[in-house]
């Protein structure tokens, strides 16, 4: 009898996903599918509110990465107040933007590996659910968990003194930042009784690359081979083509490493990505317009950032970008459990680019905003935790937004997802009557490597359980479990 | 640090989520000395170390169903995550400060009822309601807990961490 899996929804990512695994009457994998019920409302919502309220409004969407939303936003107003793009705003307004973000990079990273990840790679993706968790990790590994407790905690400490709060932070504003960085908050940083300070991140962050590769070296077989298969990647690269996470143009790169989308500027981003819509999903299918639908989808995040740029320019996570470039012999790496090591070598990046910016005198400038001559449409793209972020808003006369379009990481991601996971599908579930706990683990290991953020901003007590439900081939319920 | 940490958490741009938060914006208001106050979108891994500064503390979150205008009880931490998402559930992170940090301080859970989630900034009347509902009950709760852990006479000032 062809049965139906639906896990519902995946554990360790926010918000409410739902995977569907289709088998014929011989157990083999008819059909897998990944449905994200994304919230696309927003769009609408924000039309009719003034271009300046942008920035705070859009963190209404995602408690867990609001500064991405926030500065996206932001990069977007700059364009309608005439400040350019990026590098037109004072120095002092771009660096403390910088910081706002690399603090929320290093965080947010810091929280994958800590809590979605190492959990799968200290214990097995096969282990107890009751070990295969955080409170595991802090049992086992002590030392591993009081740092990632406090590497967050720093880097919420970065964002709060630059975003001013931790909810609703109004640090970015119309064509720069509504406040520097005191001498005493940057020495807070920098000079921090004994761990908490920027250069015991650093180390701490090495610490990360070094237990991943050294696990890497243990687990070789399952690291290289699970969900691997050919895929574009894109993100923002600095005009040189280093690695920046806030600002620069945008790039493509096929399998092969072969530039099919050649640094260009994202104002026109409507010119060379299209999004497709599927009746199966509330999630749109981003592609590149020059490839068309079938096979102009690609993969954003950690893992397509170091495959897209040509180097990273801080020098303790560029030695270790020259490892995980070496390894696939300079091609683009497509593994998608590499997703966690791009993601802790990008966490050194960022905490590197923490220090090298707290040691930057324009910090404490005085001139913070920019002006010019008012446009009625602006777009902000900044590469989030996730992946490259875009936010695009046009304005009327009387300086409401008539039409807002958002496409987040993870709509950029939602292919690639897809695919991972068809491919662990196919390895694991293929001739197998009976269903797993670690069969369905494997599943949602390959969509965690992604970090998905599925509608997040609400997780009031009693929301988010975990079901499991079986259908028979005529759509009938078998079996269902909760957890 | 000591005394009592209330801590809010919630998403105030999504209507009936911002309950923690707006309790704590109204404690704020009253400065009780001895009572350290914070909020945020969520509970973290990195709340722990807060916690285990604290004598007690005092979650407080939205809900959507159970009890109206709202629950309150003790919590107990709790090791057993079989489901866990970007954000912590109360139990867990005091189970992880436990285990951290080793300085167990009482906890407790105030649970407000909401109703509405949408996109939109402010509270559903009816949640404003169990708002005040809540803020009446745990404001003479909070001086007993502060007076059970002897904190109340010597402890001055409030404080904000938001």
């Amino acid at each position: 009898m062809a049965r139906k899996i639906t896990i519902e929804p995946v554990t360790r990512v926010e918000g409410h996903g739902k995977v569907t695994i289709q088998l014929d009457d011989s157990n083999n994998v008819a059909q897998s599918r990944l449905h994200i019920v994304e919230f696309r409302g927003f769009e609408r919502f924000v039309q009719g509110r003034p271009y300046w309220e942008a920035p705070v409004l859009v963190q209404r969407l995602c408690g867990i990465c609001p500064v991405s939303h926030h500065l996206a936003a932001a990069k977007a107003v700059d364009v309608i107040v005439g400040a350019g793009t990026g590098d037109g705003l004072t120095p002092t307004g771009e660096k403390m933007r910088r910081l706002m973000h690399y603090g929320q990079m290093f965080q947010s990273h810091t929280l994958h590996f800590f809590h979605l990840a190492s959990p799968d790679l200290l214990f097995g993706i096969d282990a107890d659910p009751a070990i295969r968790n955080v409170i595991g990790v802090v049992l086992e590994h002590k030392d591993l968990a009081v740092q990632a407790v406090l590497m967050r905690k720093f880097g919420q400490e970065v964002i709060r003194a630059t975003a001013g709060k931790k909810i609703h932070g109004t640090g970015a504003i119309p064509g720069g930042i509504n406040k520097n960085l005191s001498p005493e908050e940057r020495d807070e940083f920098l000079k921090g009784a004994d761990p908490m300070n920027a250069d015991k991140m650093i180390s701490w962050a090495q610490a990360a690359v070094a237990l991943f590769k050294d696990f890497h070296s243990k687990h070789k077989d399952m690291l290289d081979n699970f969900a691997v298969f050919p895929s574009s990647h894109l993100s923002l690269v600095r005009k040189d083509g280093a690695m920046d996470l806030y600002h620069g143009v945008l790039r493509a790169v096929d399998t092969n490493g072969k530039k099919i989308l050649n640094d260009v500027d994202y104002q026109d981003y409507y010119n060379h990505i299209g999004e497709e819509v599927k009746n199966w999903s509330y999630m749109k299918f981003p592609y590149l317009k020059s490839i068309g639908k079938k096979d102009g989808w690609y993969t954003v995040g950690p893992l397509a950032r170091l495959n897209t740029c040509d180097f990273i320019p801080t020098p303790l996570a560029q030695k270790e970008f020259e490892i995980f470039r070496a390894y696939t012999n300079g091609k683009p790496n497509n593994m998608s459990m590499h997703m966690h090591w791009a993601r802790l070598i990008e966490n050194l990046h960022a905490a590197e680019m923490i220090k090298q910016l707290l040691l930057d005198k324009d910090l404490q400038g005085k001139n913070l905003v920019t002006k010019g001559a008012k446009q009625r449409e602006g777009v902000g793209l900044i590469e989030a935790p996730r992946g490259t972020l875009f936010h695009h808003y046009k304005i009327n006369e009387q300086d409401q937004i008539v039409m807002a379009n958002l496409i987040v990481s993870t709509t950029n991601n939602n292919e690639p997802m897809n695919r991972a996971v068809s491919h662990v599908a196919k390895s694991v579930f293929t001739g197998k009557a009976e269903v797993t706990e670690g069969m369905m683990n494997a599943v949602e290991v390959a969509i965690r490597a992604y970090d998905p953020c599925l509608s997040c901003a609400t997780h009031a007590l009693g929301q988010m359980p975990l079901e499991v439900s079986l259908y028979d081939s005529k759509g009938a319920l078998v079996d269902s479990r909760r957890k | 640090m000591g005394g009592v940490l209330v801590y809010g958490y919630g998403n105030p741009g999504r209507q009936d989520d911002g309950l923690g938060p707006a309790l704590i914006g109204m404690l704020e208001r009253e400065r009780i000395p001895g009572v350290v106050t914070d909020c945020n979108y969520q509970l973290q891994i990195e709340d722990a170390v807060a916690i285990s500064g604290s004598d007690a503390v005092i979650f407080v979150d939205a809900s959507c169903a159970g009890g109206e205008p709202f629950a309150f009880g003790g919590l107990e931490p709790s090791n057993d995550i079989t489901f866990t998402t970007h954000a912590m559930s109360p139990a867990s992170v005091l189970a992880l400060s436990h285990e951290l940090y080793g300085r167990p301080a009482r906890a407790y859970l105030l649970a407000i009822r909401g109703y509405e989630w949408e996109p939109v900034e402010g509270l559903s009347p009816a949640a404003a309601g169990n708002l005040d509902a809540a803020f009446r009950f745990i404001r003479p709760r909070i001086g007993e807990i502060l007076a059970g852990i002897g904190q109340g006479a010597v402890l001055e000032g409030s404080t904000s961490r938001n």
